[in-house]
């Protein structure tokens, strides 16, 4: 028992105004759809939160049809200067609903209240901001006079961040005038139902935007359609390889943002108490479901048995529980699945030989929890070193010089982002020439920014999303 | 320098100048970025209910109730002392607040008015706020105060000495102050606002800690900034490593701007997860604060009236 412990302070779930039941929409109108319709969980109590409808072929089929229809019609004909305004006005509503977006998503994804509030509904509306932004200067940003949009976009965003995903996904390929058809993860469709409603707010063309829930197969559906011009997908590295078989030899254009197993590289220099911040944030952040995780920790020797005292003492202090509560920092596992996925994998490391440090924090009696993990004398040949975990779990691996450190981190099929640590500005430098990493983080980690561009290497993707660079994936260059 | 009360730890660090340099320039660094973040971030926990009773009765015992004017009188120093035995005559069961903070020479005043009460009297000295005297001086000013009957010292580093580095001066002074305080406790003011980086926060707050203060105190009040969150957050990490390192626990003392309840909450907040539960508590932590109390007391009566009743319920002074 604390001295203090904090009263809970949970927001309200009525705020989510939650329904009963969700549709797929398509052209415009929320439709019935010809598929079973699924049950959507909150990974934090296991109940059922709604059932949403999901899309058969013939639905895909009329919502590509729409999606053509308004491309060729309305959206791609339309001056970027009035795309523009409808971009803005999506943002603004994404604002406007913020805390009923941030509850939503919540209960169906199972994150902190905190992080759906300040990051995921905030990032999502400053993505739809900066390229509303960009709409009427595809002249200038590099790719010639007039550029110009692909057509139909298939789009197939993950669970991790089901607002932010889409935002990522659909602000880039509207505001160069491409119209698309999304399908969210199938356990957390929920918030992408409502953006479809905010579509209809702010009086987007029918066709525009369309959103067919479903599970893998409507995503088959989506990659195979002829109808499409290209698909971005982000999600795991074994679906992403599947579609790339599946779209090779069509003219589909295709981006993909995979999997990650990111160094996090503490020198004996670093800034200590941040690094640790850094770490904590790194691989703790939405219970680390994250493809860009911090998830592999290489410290220099020299400092290793000091940093991963402070580490357990930081780790020791996370809150783990209702995610609706706004002093919980790790919230629920989304899925059964995931959490046994959790489960074997860092059993794998225990039977391997790394030493397993799990922070003494109680579990809720229902839903899917994993208490914040720390396996230390971890080698690069053991899985937890080369699987992506997608939890809260941290491999610790060490190393004795500079060279060492690239080898061991860039020694991954992976190579989405890496972080460094140390107050050496050359050193920052020298490592960030060196790292195989679409995103490399110094002194800092998980910093998003629409304005900057993020992507893998290797078989964490291509393409990239954000910024100047991301537009290239929606326009013929 | 002498090394007589230094933890055999850092016996090394303390040996000479050389020794003490190296030793505070080579503490890990503070990222000015990453600091202000993890302040910012916990600043969002939100406080309710019994959590927020406990916290605000809490918060009243840690204030060091204070005033440091020119304009300073008996009567000022009395009224003072009225209210940090009684913050809410209407509410017995509101708790004292820890000391009633003073210049030297009112000390014997706040003494006599707080007589029997347990309340402790705090007196700043070594020239303060700004520490531009002798030696001689100062520590004749930290003679007025304990002779008056001062019970706690919050002296001010030379800032000046600091920056040049000659940390082995500052640390002889910190010294020699605490041996002229006697059973007195010392609250070592680093004046934050004036050593303007985290790095020289970090390193002042473990000089403090090598040379004996009891408690290290962010600020006079006389400089902007005065205390702030994240130099806050780099003070309590400091005592926490202290303590790892040698079990002894010292305390923290952010002094000036803290004016609301809800900034109150945000420090306790940081008490409770930078350094840990053990310094809850008037021992390890103090606010140095005037108004701060009026708005505590305020927010004390709301939280048990279940609405607010307004200043005019609340002693002024």
């Amino acid at each position: 028992m604390s001295v203090w412990e904090y009263a809970p302070a949970p927001e309200s779930r009525d705020l989510a105004n939650l329904q009963p039941n969700y549709r797929p929409f398509i052209d415009g109108e929320f439709v019935d759809g010809g598929g079973d319709p699924l049950k959507s969980v909150n990974p934090a109590t296991e109940e059922i939160l709604a059932e949403v409808g999901t899309a058969a072929e013939p639905d895909v089929d009329t919502a590509v049809r729409a999606a053509r229809r308004a491309f060729e019609q309305v959206w791609g004909p339309m001056p970027g200067a009035e795309r523009a305004k409808y971009l803005f006005r999506i943002a603004r509503l994404l604002q406007e609903r913020a805390r009923e977006l941030a509850v939503l998503e919540t209960l169906d994804n199972g994150k902190p209240i905190k992080e759906s509030r300040d990051s995921d509904v905030p990032t999502a509306a400053a993505h739809f901001f900066y390229h509303a932004g960009w709409a009427d200067k595809l002249d200038y940003a590099g790719y010639g006079p007039d550029p110009q949009p692909l057509g139909v976009a298939g789009q197939i965003i993950p669970w991790n961040f089901p607002l932010l995903m889409l935002a990522w996904k659909i602000a880039p390929a509207l505001a160069t005038g491409n119209t698309v058809v999304l399908k969210p993860a199938e356990t957390t469709p929920l918030s992408a139902l409502v953006f479809a409603e905010i579509c209809q707010q702010a009086g987007l063309p029918a066709g525009v935007v369309n959103i067919v829930p479903g599970a893998g197969d409507v995503g088959s559906l989506l990659v195979r359609h002829p109808g499409i011009d290209k698909i971005a997908f982000t999600g795991s590295t074994a679906v992403g390889k599947e579609i790339q078989h599946a779209v090779a030899g069509t003219p589909k254009r295709l981006t993909l943002e995979l999997g990650g197993k990111a160094a996090n590289v503490v020198f004996d220099d670093a800034p200590l108490d941040q690094a640790v911040e850094g770490i904590v944030n790194g691989i703790f952040f939405n219970q680390g479901h994250v493809c860009c995780a911090g998830s592999r920790l290489l410290v220099q020797e020299s400092v290793a048995e000091e940093l991963l005292g402070k580490l357990r003492a930081r780790v020791s202090t996370l809150r783990l529980g209702d995610p609706l509560d706004k002093n919980t920092d790790i919230g629920a596992i989304n899925s059964a699945e995931q959490l046994a996925r959790i489960r074997e994998l860092t059993a794998s490391g225990e039977d391997e030989g790394a030493q397993r440090w799990t922070s003494p924090c109680e579990l809720p009696e229902r839903g899917f929890f994993f208490a914040p993990t720390v396996l230390s004398g971890v080698e690069q040949s053991m899985r937890v070193a080369r699987e992506e975990i997608f939890g809260p779990v941290l491999s610790v691996l060490t190393f004795r010089t500079p060279d060492e450190a690239v080898a061991k981190a860039n020694n991954t099929p992976y190579g989405l982002s890496a972080g460094l640590w140390t107050e050496k500005g050359s050193r920052i430098l020298w490592l960030a020439d060196r790292m195989r990493a679409g995103v490399v983080w110094a002194n800092t980690f998980n910093r998003f920014d629409p304005a900057a561009p993020f992507g893998g290497y290797q078989e964490s993707g291509f393409g990239r999303e954000g910024g100047r660079t991301g537009l290239e994936a929606y326009l013929h260059v | 320098m002498a090394t007589a009360s230094s933890p055999a730890a850092f016996a090394d660090a303390t040996r000479d100048e050389t020794s003490l340099s190296r030793f505070l320039q080579g503490l890990p660094g503070v990222d000015q970025v990453g600091v202000e973040a993890r302040a910012a971030s916990l600043g969002t926990r939100s406080i309710k209910k019994t959590a927020k009773l406990w916290a605000i009765d809490t918060a009243i015992s840690m204030v060091d109730l204070t005033t440091l004017e020119g304009a300073d009188t008996r009567g000022k120093v009395r009224s003072l002392a009225a209210k940090a035995r009684r913050p809410d005559p209407d509410r017995p069961d509101t708790p004292p607040v820890a000391a009633v903070c003073v210049y030297p020479d009112m000390a014997a005043t706040a003494v006599e008015a707080l007589a029997g009460t347990g309340i402790g009297v705090a007196s700043v000295a070594t020239a303060f706020p700004s520490g531009r005297s002798s030696r001689e001086v100062k520590l004749a000013d930290v003679a007025l105060a304990v002779d008056a009957g001062a019970t706690e010292v919050d002296m001010v580093i030379d800032r000046g000495a600091f920056l040049e580095g000659r940390y082995g001066d500052v640390f002889d002074e910190i010294r020699a102050v605490k041996q002229a305080c006697g059973d007195a406790h010392l609250k070592v003011i680093l004046e934050t606002g004036e050593l303007a980086t985290y790095d020289n926060v970090r390193r002042a707050s473990w000089l403090g800690l090598l040379a004996g203060g009891d408690f290290i105190k962010t600020s006079t009040g006389k400089v902007s900034p005065a205390a702030t969150l994240p130099v806050t957050h780099v003070m309590l990490q400091a005592v926490r490593d202290w303590y790892d390192a040698t079990g002894e626990l010292r305390g923290v003392k952010p002094a000036g701007g803290i004016r609301s309840t809800k900034d109150a909450l945000r420090y306790l907040v940081a008490v409770h997860e930078v350094a840990g539960e053990e310094w809850l508590t008037p021992e390890l932590f103090r606010f140095g604060a005037s108004s701060l109390l009026s708005d505590l007391v305020l927010q004390r009566r709301t939280q048990h009236d279940g609405h607010y009743s307004g200043p005019d319920y609340v002693a002024v002074d």
